[in-house]
């Protein structure tokens, strides 16, 4: 994972490879586990399958420190606007997983209280299938988008997807605190 | 009076076969529920695979909690479950019971006594409301404001009837059989959204 | 230098054991009544904070609304339904040979307690008694599970309280019970494996040597566990007196599982209303009666143990016999027979499409998950699919504790105490 991908040393490589570089070897993923897809997330951060290797195995707690979204999990109504404040509160650039079938289309929960597909509310760069994907599963879906960002735009702003994403306005106010 | 007579027969000495009993009287072998029926006008017990049953009017829901907490020992109410049986196939009919629409089932479980007794009640599509369990049970507190929202059946007495599970703002009871259908039509990408 | 280091020594000493909750509040009561930090502050401003939903340390969506006066916590209330799923509503739809898939997602820490549940409820519906060898299967699977959900509390534990590599060491453990569920069911977690009738297929060839050898990894792991923390200082003191529940607390909020065995009352339903064959295998119930943090830790640590107990008695005892129940309108046929019969390609066609239907009737099932007491009540119609699934999950009258442990604590604490209840909101929320 050194400086081979760049195809000249740092000092006569272009800039946009060596900040494509950087910017995929310290991809530091967002706590976003929601249900049983973040216990395979978290056996990916684990010993056996180790995402330290990729320079990953820092959950940020904090989506400004974050640079990608895995989302893990069924996102359900009330969830939904939560989902797309955290989204807005990390800094560009920035990333979005979808993982597992759930959060990529609802997955089997086709019903009132789960939002088909997280796609209709923040824009995905990687889908990862599965219920629950496994860890080389989701490590696929994570060296695939090393390879986007690799081959990406390196200043694109980001557009709406045709679901949705970028462009949907949450007219909505988060729900107000309960009282009592 | 006869039926009196007879569910207290059985009470002194439980299974006697020659006593004379209306049909549902002669089965109570479990001396908690006989006791329930003793003292509820117009309860009726059932044996339902193994497992004693109490259906009794709701409006003395919550009295037969505190007489089953303070006399009868029972420490746990494990769970209050209301059912919708709008859309029954077959329903399964109680001898001397009135059914509704709605059901709310109360589980109890005695842990000194090693036993467990349901507790149900019919509640009328035109006036969804029960006496609340939380006073006597504050366990109670979660699932009735679960069922409140899911269902829309209000108890009365309950500190707290909000919603637990589904948006504040949300419009409707989504587990009753006509609200939000459980399949949302697949839509495929640049289709407009369900909503 | 001497003199300082006995008196770190003492103090560290004096806080080590359930003085640790008086301490806390005389220093309150100093700064209450000095007048707080500063001069200017009036201590009765609160403030209403909120932690969560998307929280590294609330296990799972959970928002928690905590009054604070500065590091104080007055109260703490839950609030749930960020993951609420419809599986209920699901369920109704769902036939009852599909149901365990649905189920399953619940307690996605112990999947099969969930389906174990679900499919019992069914087969007392339909009156139909599982085979021998599938309730030792079941059985053994159960308590594989509650090793993982176990180990899976011991890591999400120990990482909340700040033991970051117990989350390493947890799940080094967790994947090798994983790696079994993988063998013998094909999935790692929501495997769909114990379903109405039996279980889905015979355990594979070689699995009593791979479960042996699990069930020595996971004893040197927990012996490992107990070392690092059981006699930790750090440990001790940001675990034991924290979050104290009494039994009339937890009996009248409906709470089971370790939190009430935590308190001094010995209540497992294994031991209490033995399902499956736990009346035939030796095991013992493990309690304490501090209620506090440290003790539910404890207790989880031991019935990892338990658990690896049950199993060993399971690999040497398995009956013979069939992993299903012999009914053709419950059990669909071997696949090779649906080439040959005409029949078994009618049955396999008419279970999979519309399923088997369960005569009208309602009852309770509930056994002891990792967690507590997880029931299912089900009402049937004679139709293919319930009318009412509904799965009292253990959880969601576990955080029912949070008031009574969480109340005057401070905010660290707080993080330790969900920490112990050990909730998974799959199954809080449905």
């Amino acid at each position: 994972m050194g400086l081979d991908q760049v195809p000249h040393n740092f000092v006569t490589a272009r800039l946009e490879d060596v900040v494509r570089w950087g910017r995929r070897n310290s991809v530091f993923p967002a706590t976003f586990g929601l249900a049983c897809c973040a216990l395979e997330m978290m056996a990916t951060g684990a010993a056996h399958y180790d995402l330290a290797r990729f320079g990953m195995e820092v959950f940020r707690a904090s989506p400004r420190q974050a640079d990608l979204m895995i989302v893990a999990g069924r996102v359900s109504q009330k969830m939904a606007p939560v989902l797309r404040q955290v989204y807005d509160q990390m800094v560009e650039p920035k990333w979005v997983i979808s993982m597992g079938v759930c959060a990529s289309s609802g997955g089997m929960f086709n019903n009132y209280a789960i939002v088909q597909g997280v796609d209709q509310i923040v824009p995905v760069d990687v889908y990862v299938p599965g219920c629950p994907p496994g860890p080389e599963t989701l490590m696929h879906g994570i060296l695939t988008l090393h390879e986007q960002i690799r081959t990406g735009e390196l200043l694109r702003r980001r557009e709406a997807s045709p679901t949705g994403g970028a462009g949907i306005e949450l007219g909505r106010e988060p729900a107000g605190l309960p009282t009592g | 009076m006869a039926d009196d007579t007879a569910r207290e027969a059985d009470h002194e000495g439980a299974g006697d076969d020659d006593a004379p009993e209306a049909p549902v009287a002669a089965a109570i072998a479990d001396e908690v529920a006989a006791a329930v029926v003793a003292r509820y006008e117009g309860s009726v017990f059932v044996e339902s695979h193994g497992q004693p049953v109490v259906y009794v009017d709701r409006a003395v829901m919550a009295d037969v909690a505190t007489m089953l907490r303070d006399e009868e020992q029972f420490t746990m109410l494990v769970d209050t479950v209301v059912v919708d049986h709008l859309l029954d196939g077959t329903r399964l009919t109680v001898a001397g019971i009135v059914p509704e629409r709605f059901e709310v089932a109360a589980n109890y479980l005695s842990h000194a006594r090693n036993r467990r007794l349901r507790v149900i009640c019919e509640v009328p599509e035109s006036d969804p409301t029960v006496p609340s369990l939380t006073p006597v049970y504050p366990g109670a507190n979660f699932p009735e404001r679960e069922s409140y929202d899911l269902f829309g059946i209000t108890f009365e007495g309950h500190p707290d009837l909000t919603r637990i599970l589904m948006p504040d703002d949300w419009h409707g009871h989504p587990l009753r059989k006509d609200d939000a259908a459980a399949r949302v039509p697949v839509t495929f990408k640049g289709d407009p959204s369900p909503r | 230098m001497t003199d300082a280091w006995e008196q770190e020594e003492a103090r560290l000493e004096r806080q080590t054991d359930e003085g640790a909750q008086e301490l806390r509040a005389s220093t309150r009561e100093v700064v209450l009544a000095g007048g707080g930090m500063w001069p200017e502050d009036d201590l009765g401003d609160t403030m209403i904070i909120n932690m969560g939903p998307q929280h590294p340390s609330t296990h799972g969506v959970l928002r928690l609304m905590m009054e604070l006066d500065g590091e104080d916590v007055l109260r703490i209330k839950p609030v749930i339904g960020y993951l609420h799923t419809g599986m209920e509503k699901t369920g109704e739809e769902l036939t009852y040979v599909q149901g365990t898939t649905n189920v399953t997602r619940m307690d996605y820490a112990s999947n099969f307690a969930n389906e174990l549940v679900y499919s019992m409820a069914v087969e007392r519906l339909l009156d139909v008694e599982v085979p021998e060898r599938a309730v030792w299967i079941r059985m053994m699977m159960c308590e594989l599970s509650r090793m993982a959900s176990h180990l899976l509390f011991q890591a999400t534990n120990g990482m909340d309280i700040g033991a970051v590599s117990m989350m390493l060491y947890g799940w080094r453990e967790r994947e090798e019970v994983l790696r079994i569920f993988e063998f013998v069911t094909g999935l790692r977690m929501n495997c769909n494996y114990i379903r109405p009738g039996g279980v889905a297929a015979d355990l594979p060839d070689g699995w009593e040597q791979r479960v042996l050898d699990v069930c020595d990894i996971v004893t040197a792991g927990v012996a490992e566990y107990d070392e690092l923390l059981s006699q930790n200082p750090i440990w001790l003191e940001r675990t034991v007196g924290l979050g104290v529940i009494t039994t009339e607390e937890c009996l009248e909020r409906s709470i089971t599982g370790p939190i009430l065995r935590s308190t001094g009352f010995a209540w497992d339903l294994r031991k209490a209303q033995p399902y499956l064959a736990y009346d035939q295998v030796e095991f013992d119930t493990i309690f304490t009666s501090n209620g506090d943090v440290y003790d539910r830790y404890r207790i989880r640590l031991f019935e990892i143990l338990e658990s690896v107990r049950i199993v060993r008695q399971c690999v040497e005892r398995m009956p013979f016999g069939d992993y299903r129940v012999q009914d053709k309108k419950l059990t669909p046929p071997p696949r090779a027979r649906i080439d040959e019969s005409m029949e078994a390609l009618i049955h396999h066609f008419k279970l999979f499409t519309e399923g088997f239907k369960v005569p009208a009737g309602e009852t309770y099932v509930s056994v002891e998950s990792p967690r507590g007491e997880i029931g299912c009540y089900m009402v049937s119609d004679g139709s293919g699919k319930p009318v009412r699934m509904h799965i009292r999950g253990p959880s969601f009258y576990n955080l029912q504790s949070i008031d009574p442990m969480g109340s005057d604590s401070l905010v660290a604490d707080a993080v330790a105490i969900v920490s112990s209840i050990d909730p998974i909101m799959g199954e809080v929320d449905r």
